[in-house]
């Protein structure tokens, strides 16, 4: 009970307010400034398609590299550890299906969202009405997701156990991604990404070098206090698990097995099928950059994963499983005690405001591509027949971001508690299954037609 | 797009008409078929490798126990060669992409700007 007691009171609250806050504030002012070009339609939903590749490659690998992927993932490693580096491996490789099948093609037809491109082969009405619906399924899980991490990751930051409380936070982040989405538009929430993406970078490079130096630079050696820590622990199933090999998760009935392998399948092929980053491919001026935006992407996103590698094996080795297991966040909080034991008081106010800021970022960036969807496919071409002009789309999507995001702080007050990651991967699995073959036989394949698509 | 009055409506299709000469050009299809000889054959390969894996971390738990160096085991030196793999396919594409199609891209566009003016 005393570790107990002492996991859940980590940190100092006050701290991580105050670092969380200059991040708003700073975010706030980049997206302020951003917003005070002119509004056309093209630079609300795509800021003018004025980014360059690496620019762009840093907002996707910030689209992408979610509070789920550095809490879930270094958690999953720290608890469960191989299998939990099978998520990274699956997450890192799916990039190579957005570079070599997706991106440019897509770059050279579209125009603001999926269904553009799919429109251009297929009858427009059925088709952008199922993929704003899809676009809109996939966002609402995915945002589901974050929304549930970000009531986790206040419960054990600022000591907030209350349910009142983690659902006034949650309302916290609903509403600061609302001014983000009405104020900058694509332009100012890619700039969020980019900050929040060079934090989240950084900061998880200076914990892996700190794990690194506190364990003399041996890789191996990490493994095997980790593998002892593990064995150590109190708890039975835990202590038996063997954390270097695969198994631990998703060992026991062929079930579990079968449930591994279509992870594998949907993680790969579902994340050049996840509707905000595809939007993102909008956003740079040529195919040649949005190549090399993907290549960036890959880069930064391939080193976090191999971070994160070390992070959850390092707080396995450094906190101990069950003192990550009983924390108020569970597993969610491995990567913060990790950073408390590396840092003291500072160093997990900053882990944990980037953790923050990246479910705030994300939540933005997915709300922007749900309400770009709805204005651009549901309401102007469907509803309307295209008989709207481009400003009254970009009002109607700034109604639809803040409907969007009432709505996502609801669902998210109720989904509070529930596993991210399971969340994530249901996302992922939508958009595996709906929107990536469609877009592949799109781009590839000239006799699909229509009635395939739905 | 709907909205379009006639003279522009002539426009398009005189423009459509000319994307569709360009799509039947013997460049297009060569730039086409190019690219498609390289992503086709590289997406099998690293998929299969990726499905490989996934089926040995799924199936084949004792031989990705197996240490290699130190603790570090087979399971994990797999893992990290995916990695590898993903980076340098990467690579691979991006060299392709600079050397063979965009120069290529380019001609079919210069010349089909130099058409329409």
């Amino acid at each position: 009970m005393k570790l107990l007691a002492a996991a859940q009171t980590v940190g100092n609250p006050v701290a991580n307010i105050a670092i969380f806050a200059v991040f708003v504030l700073i975010t706030l002012f980049v997206v302020i400034r951003a917003g005070r070009k002119k509004s056309s339609a093209a630079e609300f939903f795509t800021g003018g398609r004025a980014f360059t590749g690496p620019q762009n490659g840093i907002a996707i690998a910030g689209d992408y590299l979610s509070a789920a992927s550095f809490l879930g993932i270094a958690g999953a490693i720290a608890v469960y550890g191989y299998d939990g580096f099978l998520y990274s491996v699956g997450f890192l490789v799916a990039w190579l299906v957005a570079l070599l099948l997706v991106a440019e093609l897509l770059r050279n037809t579209g125009k603001f969202t999926m269904a553009d491109v799919l429109s251009f082969r297929l009858k427009q009405r059925p088709v952008r009405l199922a993929a704003a619906t899809s676009t809109m399924t996939v966002s609402l899980f995915y945002l589901l997701a974050q929304m549930a991490g970000a009531g986790g990751l206040v419960a054990l930051l600022l000591d907030i156990k209350g349910r009142t409380g983690q659902s006034i936070v949650i309302a916290v982040v609903g509403v600061l991604m609302i001014v983000y989405v009405l104020i900058g538009g694509m332009r100012g929430t890619t700039w969020v990404q980019i900050i929040k993406a060079v934090l989240l970078i950084s900061g998880a490079a200076i914990m892996t070098v700190m794990v690194l130096a506190k364990f003399g630079l041996d890789f191996s050696n990490i493994l095997g206090s980790a593998q002892a820590a593990i064995s150590g622990s109190a708890n039975e199933a835990v202590a038996n698990r063997d954390v270097l090999a695969p198994g631990a998760q998703y060992g026991g009935s062929t079930i579990s097995k079968l449930n591994l392998l279509s992870l594998g399948l949907a993680l790969v092929l579902g994340t050049a099928g996840l509707p905000h980053v595809l939007m993102r491919f909008y956003t740079v001026p040529t195919a040649k950059e949005a190549r090399r935006s993907v290549v960036w992407a890959i880069a930064l996103i391939g080193a976090f994963y191999l971070f994160t590698l070390a992070l959850g094996y390092g707080a396995a080795a450094i906190v101990g499983p069950d003192r990550i297991l009983a924390a108020a966040g569970g597993q969610n909080s491995a990567a913060p005690l990790l950073a408390f034991e590396l840092g003291g008081v500072v160093l997990l106010g900053v882990i944990s405001a980037v953790a923050f800021a990246t479910i705030l970022a994300v939540v933005a960036g997915l709300t922007i591509t749900a309400s770009t969807s709805f204005a651009h496919d549901v309401y102007a071409s469907v509803l309307k027949s295209h008989d709207v002009t481009e400003d009254e789309q970009v009002r109607v999507s700034r109604i639809t971001a803040v409907v969007l995001g009432i709505f996502a702080i609801g669902l998210g007050i109720l989904a509070n508690g529930q596993n991210i990651a399971f969340l994530v991967a249901l996302a992922f699995a939508v958009a595996a299954a709906a929107n990536l073959p469609t877009i592949l036989f799109s781009l590839y394949w000239a006799r699909f037609n229509t009635r395939g698509a739905l | 797009m709907s909205r379009t009055n006639l003279p522009e409506r002539d426009a398009l299709s005189s423009r459509h008409a000319q994307y569709v000469a360009v799509q039947h050009s013997t460049e297009f299809q060569d730039l086409r078929s190019r690219r498609r000889r390289f992503v086709f054959p590289m997406t099998a390969f690293f998929l299969v490798w990726y499905a490989t894996y996934v089926l040995l971390g799924a199936f084949a738990h004792d031989f990705m126990a197996i240490k290699v160096l130190g603790n570090v085991n087979v399971g994990l030196l797999l893992g990290l060669g995916q990695f590898v793999t993903t980076f340098v396919i990467t690579g691979l594409y991006v060299r392709f992409a600079n050397k063979e199609l965009d120069p290529r891209a380019e001609a079919i566009r210069s010349k089909l700007e130099s058409e329409a003016s």
